[in-house]
């Protein structure tokens, strides 16, 4: 019922990609000795049209997946063949360039591209692994459902500390009170845990997965002088550790959602120095002709 | 007025007006006319309002809230003016009107007794006033007064049954009785700036909507909020305080015992009365028990009870146009002045197409009498009937044809500046389609004049339908699409009917109920078991073919269960699962209108092999063994196809059984709704980059806002439904809307039109909150302004966006997913989809899900 943007009608521009490569590689073969490899070359001419041509329609997706009322395709049709004759272009690119690199305004293109191209294949990655990751890491939820969940487990935690000897109930509202989420952008792709929690000595100590505040719990349990303080200090390590479990899943949430949106801020940004590169490299060959 | 001196003796009024809404109003404007024309010092009439000003329900609408003036191509025929504005214009402009006419209004007479002496009726109000009229214009309207708290102090002027404006409140102490719709809405919005105690009855909230439950639930869970609950509690009495701040205090029987709150003001939202027994106490007859019935009336909207009339939305009027149109011509009639209706044009240009010359009451009354069933409509219903309906005239091609077009053509001309267009007559050509197989269409057809031909999906002819037959019923009773195709023979005229005119028809009217729901039977027995077979055949097997409904959730049969009967689907659908030892019942087969279930315990083994229950609300035709052996005798040779049938689908149910994804992911949907779905957004998350490129998609494409919400909904193994439309085979949202402005395209296509009052009883309606109440979105800058100078907010509806002013007076509408009808790309959501992940599904592909 559903295919993956790999699979989309049977991989139809995989096909084309492929056919392109076998043209151009033929092209390029066609090179002679009085004729040598070369970007200057008639076959060199021909890829770097080709290859910049399809660069100008592989950056229209930006376009195209903006443009709702189009009838020319699916957005998902036209990304499936990005993927493809994208992968495509590192090829025809590489063999226009024949291997002439210098410290000059041509190479910098060449650069670009291999790195527009890499980011994409970096997307790829995500795009194909961690939706699946996300969905599993929600089981059956949303970003929502997680939060309100550790809402309310808040919310009793911190009703339920009354029941605990006072050098915890310090501890524990603390723990609660000072668990951090997200951050920086940084912090958000790494899952950076800076939460923290009061402790006896003044200064706050690091609570990095809660650990701190579950095994200070933990450790409570068989000093406790009374049965129910006993019981009261089960409950709320039963409370904690599910806290941190949904505390991991919320920071690896933010992390894949992360992780799948970054990489366009890489990916398109080079596009456009790509681009910009690509129109110096085409006007200097020219006047240089 | 001619012997008004004579009445005077008599009775105090010539006419009493019950209730001061539109028509209520627009009456009262009509008869202080007369008296003014008559030069009348004292009144001939009196206009009897309960509240303490003109048009409650109007004075309850929110502030500032837009009141339209649908239908636009009716005219309004009133002493009083009437134009689409904010519901302040409007009450401010009748009221000077009120006063500059010199009505006789009387405010706080609340009348609770009519009863009739010797030829005049006496009216007795709640402040024990009493006087007499000779006739009786009921106009209160639909919605009733609020029920009452019952308790003593219950008048307490800080005890409040409506809220006009929640913001009018801060720093009280406000109790709120009642744990619906309103009390919660009531309750939270207060509660940003107020301490708020809701009391509820019960020990949960289980008549709220889901999100108003998840709303409240949250609120009284909030520590921040001063929002708290009280479960399993009564009010017992409430009582003023003395001395302190706080003026009054209510008294509580808790589960905990009694408990007093001292609070600022008291808010019960307990629902309405409504007037019907009311209006049954003076001895008005109702058709049928059913809540929306509505009085049978004369054409001069006379009720059976002479002298009593019933207008507005009470005679099943809600548009406040027609209610006033209603209102001045009731009086009219009353004082012998036999107009023609406000509406008589509209009914000129459905006739306007007739092969021959006639009046059109004559025509009316001919067209009645041609159709069997529609012989017992009083003249008031068929008469709606035909204005909500199409004429449909055919012509063989040719002159005539021409000739017909012409005169349709000058018609359309002359109509040309009315916006919108009142429905006039169509012309077909004879051999056209009226509808094809496939066809998302629900109209009904009943004929007139002349024959129509009624062909299966490779134009085989099945039968013809003649003068006073009717077809059609089958979408509009399953829901679903065409099963067959009809033309048009020669020399037809047709009525083409609405749904929404034949659900109101068939829920007003038993003898219109009982001919559609036994020709539904007839047809579909014919159809699965003895297609040759003639109608008389199959009456009396027809007769003792019971329609069973069932509730969403209810069960038809358990497995191992002895079963007698088969059941055929009508409407909705019902789930069959299996249960084995080692496991929980597991889905094997989800049934939709016009399948057959249940057949084996007839055809074999008695036993039920799985359990039966409805997803939705659903009906079926039960049929029983000596029925079933009747059918068999009508068609010997038919058994071998339906034994066919109950091996194929034995298999079906056997294999889904053993397979335990789909079968887990099917109930899912199930317990989702989408058993009631005609196509639906499903998302896959295993490709779902989270881009929400499917909303934006949706919000560009229709005018700025999404209809459609990615994230929210629930999930369940990899797939996840949205909040988005499922255009429901019986849709919600179509039941009460007022100026019937949601419709069904060819495809299924649920989609509200232009005609939108914003009244958002469809939003309340829909029970998967797809629908939501909206103001018109700003224009933004085009796509290459932003990519390129970053002008504006880029694609996809701007949360929270500020509506400039014309959209402001314009009011919110109501809007939702048309499943992009328009756009020749699909639904934009699918398309848009980078990663393949959105779909939108029909029910029959959702068992290949998990393939």
């Amino acid at each position: 019922m559903f295919e993956n943007i790999f699979r989309y009608r049977g991989g139809r521009y995989l096909w084309w990609s492929l056919i392109l490569v076998i043209i151009s590689v033929g092209l390029y073969t066609s090179h002679s000795a009085a004729n040598p490899p070369s970007g200057s070359s008639w076959q060199g001419y021909t890829l770097g049209t080709l290859g910049a041509l399809l660069i100008v329609w592989l950056s229209w997706l930006g376009v195209r997946k903006r443009s709702y009322k189009s009838t020319m395709g699916t957005v998902q049709g036209w990304t499936s063949a990005h993927i493809y004759l994208g992968t495509a272009v590192l090829i025809i690119g590489s063999l226009h360039s024949a291997m002439e690199f210098g410290w000059n305004v041509h190479t910098v293109a060449y650069v670009l591209m291999c790195l527009v191209i890499f980011s994409g294949f970096y997307g790829l990655h995500v795009y194909i692994n961690y939706p699946h990751s996300l969905a599993e890491n929600r089981r059956g939820g949303s970003r929502q459902t997680l939060f309100a969940e550790l809402y309310d487990l808040n919310t009793r935690g911190l009703a339920l500390v009354g029941n605990c000897s006072a050098d915890l109930q310090g501890a524990i509202s603390s723990s609660i009170e000072r668990t951090a989420i997200g951050g920086g952008v940084l912090a958000q792709l790494f899952a950076k845990d800076n939460s923290l929690v009061a402790t006896d000595a003044g200064k706050p100590a690091p609570n990095k997965d809660q650990q701190y505040v579950v095994d200070l719990v933990a450790e409570r349990i068989p000093k406790a002088e009374r049965a129910a303080e006993a019981v009261a200090l089960e409950e709320m390590l039963s409370l904690l550790c599910r806290r941190q479990t949904i505390l991991r899943r919320i920071r690896r949430d933010i992390q894949l959602e992360g992780w799948l949106r970054v990489w366009l801020y890489v990916h398109v940004p080079l596009t456009i120095a790509l681009i910009v590169a690509l129109i110096v490299h085409i006007i200097s060959t020219f006047i240089y002709w | 007025m001619e012997g008004a001196n004579q009445a005077q003796a008599a009775a105090d009024f010539e006419v009493a007006i019950v209730g001061s809404g539109p028509a209520g109003l627009s009456a009262a404007g009509r008869a202080q006319f007369h008296d003014a024309q008559n030069g009348l010092t004292a009144p001939s009439y009196v206009l009897l309002e309960g509240f303490n000003a003109p048009a409650k329900t109007i004075q309850q609408y929110q502030k500032g809230k837009h009141v339209m003036a649908e239908p636009g191509f009716l005219d309004l025929r009133s002493d009083f003016d009437f134009q689409a504005g904010t519901r302040e214009s409007i009450l401010g402009e009748w009221q000077t009107s009120l006063e500059a006419q010199g009505v006789n209004i009387r405010y706080g007479a609340d009348v609770t007794q009519v009863s009739r002496q010797g030829d005049v009726f006496q009216l007795a109000c709640a402040d024990g006033s009493r006087l007499t009229a000779r006739s009786v214009i009921l106009a209160m309207g639909t919605a009733g007064n609020p029920r009452k708290l019952g308790v003593d102090g219950e008048n307490l002027p800080q005890i409040q049954y409506q809220l006009d404006d929640p913001d009018a409140y801060s720093d009280e102490v406000i109790v709120v009785v009642g744990a619906g719709d309103a009390a919660i809405e009531n309750a939270i919005a207060l509660s940003h700036h107020n301490e708020v105690v809701i009391v509820n009855r019960r020990d949960e909230f289980s008549r709220a909507k889901d999100g108003n439950l998840n709303a409240v639930l949250a609120a009284i869970n909030d520590p921040k909020n001063k929002f708290s609950c009280l479960y399993e509690t009564n009010v017992l009495r409430v009582e003023e305080n003395a001395e302190g701040d706080i003026p009054i205090t209510i008294w509580f029987e808790t589960p905990d015992g009694e408990k007093a709150v001292p609070c600022h003001r008291v808010i019960a939202r307990l629902g309405g009365i409504p007037p019907r027994k009311f209006v049954e106490s003076i001895g008005v007859e109702f058709p049928n028990a059913r809540p929306d019935a509505v009085p049978e009336l004369s054409s001069t909207y006379e009720s059976n009870v002479p002298g009593v009339y019933v207008i507005g939305a009470l005679a099943g009027c809600p548009l406040i146009k027609q209610a006033m149109n209603q209102g001045h011509d009731v009086i009219e009639f009353i004082r012998g002045n036999l107009i023609k209706p406000a509406d008589h044009p509209l009914l000129e240009y459905q006739f306007h197409m007739m092969p021959f010359m006639r009046e059109v009451d004559e025509l009316l009354e001919l067209f009645q009498q041609r159709i069997p069933m529609f012989r017992e409509l009083n003249t008031l219903n068929f008469r709606e009937l035909i204005i909500e309906s199409n004429v449909l005239v055919s012509y063989a091609e040719g002159p005539m044809h021409q000739e017909a077009q012409t005169k349709l053509d000058t018609l359309l001309g002359q109509l040309q500046d009315k916006d919108p267009q009142p429905r006039t007559a169509r012309i077909i050509e004879e051999g056209a389609y009226l509808y094809q197989q496939g066809d998302y269409a629900t109209s009904f057809f009943t004929i007139v004049e002349g024959e129509v031909i009624i062909e299966d999906g490779h134009g085989e002819v099945l039968r013809t339908l003649g003068r006073g037959e009717f077809f059609g019923e089958g979408s509009l009773i399953s829901g679903q699409a065409r099963k067959e195709t009809a033309r048009a023979g020669s020399g037809c005229i047709l009525i083409e009917s609405p749904r929404r005119t034949m659900v109101k028809l068939m829920n007003s009217n038993e003898e219109v109920r009982a001919g559609i729901d036994w020709i539904f039977i007839v047809r579909e027995l014919q159809r699965h078991f003895a297609p040759e077979a003639t109608f008389q055949q199959l009456r009396d097997i027809a007769q003792n073919t019971p329609i069973r409904e069932f509730k969403a959730g209810e069960v038809v049969y358990r497995q191992g269960e002895d079963g007698a009967s088969m059941h055929l689907m009508r409407s909705g659908s019902v789930n069959l699962s299996r249960s084995t030892d080692d496991g929980p019942p597991v889905l094997v087969a989800e049934l939709r209108a016009g399948e057959l279930f249940g057949q084996m315990s007839l055809m074999g083994d008695p036993s039920r092999r799985e359990s039966a229950v409805a997803s939705v609300a659903s009906e079926t035709i039960e049929i029983d063994r000596t029925q079933f052996l009747a059918l068999i005798e009508l068609n010997e040779a038919g058994v071998a196809s339906l034994q066919q049938q109950v091996s194929s689908q034995a298999l079906a149910l056997s294999q889904m059984e053993v397979r335990t994804e789909s079968t887990g992911v099917m109930q899912f949907l199930m317990n989702n709704g989408l058993g009631e779905a005609t196509d639906a957004l499903l998302i896959d998350e295993r490709l779902c980059v989270g881009c929400d490129n499917c909303e934006k998609a949706c919000a560009e494409t229709h005018d700025g806002i999404s209809r459609l919400d990615r994230s929210a909904g629930p999930s369940f193994a990899y797939i996840h439904i949205p909040i988005s439309c499922r255009h429901c085979e019986h849709p919600h949202c179509m039941k009460d809307c007022p100026p019937n402005a949601i419709n069904r395209g060819l495809d299924g296509e649920v989609f509200i039109d232009d005609t939108c009052i914003g009244c958002g009883n469809c939003e309340a309606n829909c029970p998967y909150d797809v629908i939501k109440m909206s103001y018109p979105a700003p224009k933004k800058p085009g796509l290459f302004s932003w990519m390129l100078f970053g002008r504006g907010d880029g694609p996809g509806e701007v949360e929270g966006f500020e509506p400039d002013d014309t959209a402001k007076a314009s009011g919110k509408r109501a809007v939702k997913c048309d499943a992009c009808m328009n756009q020749p790309g699909g639904p934009a959501c699918v398309a848009a989809c980078p990663t393949g992940a959105a779909k939108r599904l029909s029910p029959e592909q959702f068992i290949r899900l998990v393939d």
